[in-house]
């Protein structure tokens, strides 16, 4: 837990971590091979797999160059995965293996290095063609059956080096933390200013190849990605019957067009996806008052479910169920979450221990974890987490800026966010315990993050 | 506190009504007199001399822009000298005159007679920007400058959409406009300040338009005069993080539709 404590708040924090540790230790019904990487995080003490990884063999005509990228790319996924504990390689032998007949087991599992697994090999460049063998083998098992070799192929560049880096480290992880899949080849769609406009841009998860989508030349605010992440909803203001308005847009990331979808009246904004990709729902104000109406992904069938006065917004459907929403609403006073079912009716509040201003709301993939940003009476915007059933939470980042719009990624085990601690606005990744913030943007104002499933 | 003058206008009003009441009875009296010959004594009028003045003041219009000429219209009984101020002065016992205020001002005729004094006041309240002058038909040309210059946008408290003391004001004058002017449209742009998130900000700021419609509406100017749209925080009116940018940026802001 990165979050400073002072002694007023220590007890309570204490014993709410505690208590959400304990919720998420015993109340999950998982396999027990398949680990839950939130009992780690919340540093119950359970130790973790220890990796070593060395830099990669280069054969032939291959450019160092694309080694070194690929071995930084592969060290950032391993050690950012959070169930990954990497060694430092000033503790390595001088004799590095590149394939398994060179591999000296002992030497590895053996101090100063006391790895578990030991993730090697070599790349081979021919024209422009890049081939990669990757091994992983456990140093204390050398004669068990290697745990993972593979090629990797693809074009002798440095984006396809970063690429294959990315496959080869998911491969990985997927074996050590029993089956959770890992985010290596994920994207984060995002809104920038660098262009002049607000666009909605992509990026890889680690921040490389950040690309723009959009060129509407407008403003264009809150992407999310579709479940099977080939489309992004978004909100983009653009005309309805001779009113520039806040409208619902379409992208596909397929054919790299806009999808058409329907305008309305007054201002619609805030577009969230079913768990099935088959429909959206909404903010309209199109019958006056700012509701929340849900649609299919077409855009027909509009059907409103909030009825209450004041703004409704924001709604984001349970992941794993698809049955509630959560969604923000001041109708009440200040802005606050409430639960409901997906079709408007059984709305419940979320309370929470203090007053203020609770918006962003983002399910964690297993529909356990709610993530968002509440301002507090004492003033700031951070990030929380917060345990559905039980309603406990865990405060994620403190007095660094501004910190706002969560969104979770697919592991369950990272956060992307915005973040003003800087100066300027910029999108981060954390782990989901708050630990290891990463900034990811530098050039404009950027906000409005949202990670793609894969 | 004036020479003369008659404030209590509750006093004054039942004096009146007193005399009112012995001049009927004076009138009927001298009418009626012959029916109640045979046993009654007959009853002498009063003194007419004797009845207390009575005066009226009018101004038209009552809301003008600076330089606009306004028309005092005036009539009074049973007085013998009347003066208006501020600065007219003696007037007939009845009559009209222009006035050009240059700011809002209460006029108030004394009229003195024999029987006492009366008062009467007038108030025209002067607002800013060039003198509107109602069309005889259409929309006139220059009718953006005329919007410009005299439809003010409707600001918010932090993180509300109620309508303040202040934004009535404004908004009861910008539906004042659109009466004069019934063929124009427009929408009404909801903003917020930097603070907070770009989601609920895009719907505080839909509240916010829709209050500023709500209040026209119940002024009576036809809904289908007018759009909302919101912002959100997206297109700030100045960009320093101080209060005082910050409620600059919280309005509902009035744009004429093509």
């Amino acid at each position: 837990m990165k979050a400073k404590m002072n002694s007023r708040g220590t007890m309570r924090r204490f014993a709410i971590l505690a208590g959400v540790a304990a919720i998420l230790l015993f109340g999950s019904a998982r396999p027990a091979a398949a680990q839950d990487w939130f009992k780690t995080g919340t540093g119950l003490g359970v130790s973790k797999v220890r990796v070593a990884v060395p830099e990669l063999g280069v054969r032939a005509a291959t450019a160092p160059a694309l080694e070194k990228t690929f071995h930084d790319v592969l060290w950032n996924d391993l050690d950012y995965s959070g169930v990954l504990e990497l060694v430092s390689p000033s503790f390595y032998p001088a004799k590095t293996p590149t394939q398994p007949s060179e591999l000296n087991a002992a030497d590895w599992a053996n101090a100063p290095v006391n790895a578990n697994m030991l993730a090697y090999g070599n790349l081979s460049a021919e024209g422009t063609n890049l081939a990669v063998a990757g091994f992983l083998s456990d140093v204390h098992n050398p004669t068990a059956p290697i745990a993972l070799q593979k090629i990797y192929r693809g074009a002798a560049t440095d984006a396809d080096a970063r690429r294959l880096a990315h496959q080869f480290a998911d491969d990985i992880i997927g074996r050590l933390s029993g089956g959770l899949p890992g985010v290596s080849q994920t994207q984060i769609a995002f809104v920038s200013s660098r262009s002049g406009n607000k666009e909605v841009w992509v990026m890889d998860y680690d921040g490389g190849n950040q690309h723009q989508l959009t060129h509407l030349k407008s403003v264009a605010l809150t992407p999310r990605w579709s479940p099977d992440a080939t489309r992004i909803a978004f909100t983009c203001f653009v005309p309805y019957r001779g009113v520039v308005s806040p409208q619902i847009c379409l992208y596909s990331t397929v054919s790299n067009h806009m999808i058409a979808f329907p305008r309305f009246r007054g201002t619609n904004s805030s577009p969230a996806w079913s768990p099935e990709g088959t429909q959206l729902a909404f903010m309209s104000s199109q019958n006056g008052d700012s509701e929340i109406y849900v649609c299919d992904a077409d855009g027909s069938h509009l059907q409103r479910i909030t009825f209450a006065a004041g703004v409704s917004t924001s709604p984001v459907w349970n992941p794993k169920t698809g049955k509630q929403i959560v969604f923000v609403s001041d109708r009440a006073g200040d802005p606050v979450l409430y639960l409901a079912n997906s079709d408007g009716t059984n709305v419940q509040r979320l309370d929470m221990p203090d007053m203020g201003y609770v918006v962003d709301p983002s399910w964690s993939p297993n529909g356990q974890l709610l993530t968002f940003c509440w301002r507090r009476p004492s003033g700031n915007f951070d990030i929380y987490v917060m345990d559905i059933v039980s309603r406990q939470l865990v405060e994620l980042t403190r007095d660094e800026g501004r910190n706002e719009r969560p969104s979770w990624a697919p592991d369950g085990r990272h956060i992307v966010f915005e973040s003003t601690r800087t100066g300027t606005r910029q999108i981060w990744s954390m782990l989901a315990d708050g630990s290891r913030p990463r900034q990811l943007t530098y050039e404009g104002q950027n906000e409005s993050p949202s990670w793609s499933s894969r | 506190m004036r020479c003369g003058m008659f404030r209590s206008s509750a006093l004054r009003s039942t004096l009146f009504s007193l005399f009112v009441v012995l001049g009927i009875f004076a009138t009927i009296g001298g009418c009626g007199g012959k029916k109640h010959t045979a046993s009654t004594a007959p009853v002498s009028t009063p003194p007419a001399a004797a009845v207390q003045p009575t005066v009226t003041l009018n101004a038209s219009p009552t809301t003008v822009n600076p330089g606009a000429s306004v028309t005092l219209t005036w009539s009074s009984a049973n007085a013998t000298d009347l003066s208006i101020d501020p600065s007219i002065g003696k007037v007939a016992t009845e009559g009209s005159t222009p006035v050009t205020p240059t700011e809002s001002t209460t006029y108030m005729i004394t009229a003195n007679g024999p029987g006492g004094t009366a008062t009467a006041t007038a108030r025209v309240t002067v607002t800013g920007g060039a003198a509107v002058a109602p069309p005889t038909s259409g929309t006139p040309a220059g009718i953006s400058e005329l919007f410009a210059q005299n439809v003010r946008d409707a600001f918010f408290d932090f993180n509300k959409a109620d309508i303040r003391a202040d934004a009535r004001e404004a908004l009861t004058k910008d539906a004042e406009f659109l009466r004069t002017y019934p063929t124009v449209h427009i929408t009404i742009e909801g903003h917020c300040d930097e603070r907070g998130s770009t989601e609920y900000n895009l719907g505080l700021g839909a509240r916010r338009a829709q209050a500023a419609k709500n209040y026209l509406t119940s002024l009576g100017i036809s809904a289908d005069r007018i759009d909302t749209v919101s912002w959100g925080k997206e297109r700030p009116f100045c960009q320093e993080s101080t209060e005082e940018c910050w409620q600059q940026n919280r309005r509902g802001h009035f744009v004429m539709a093509k």
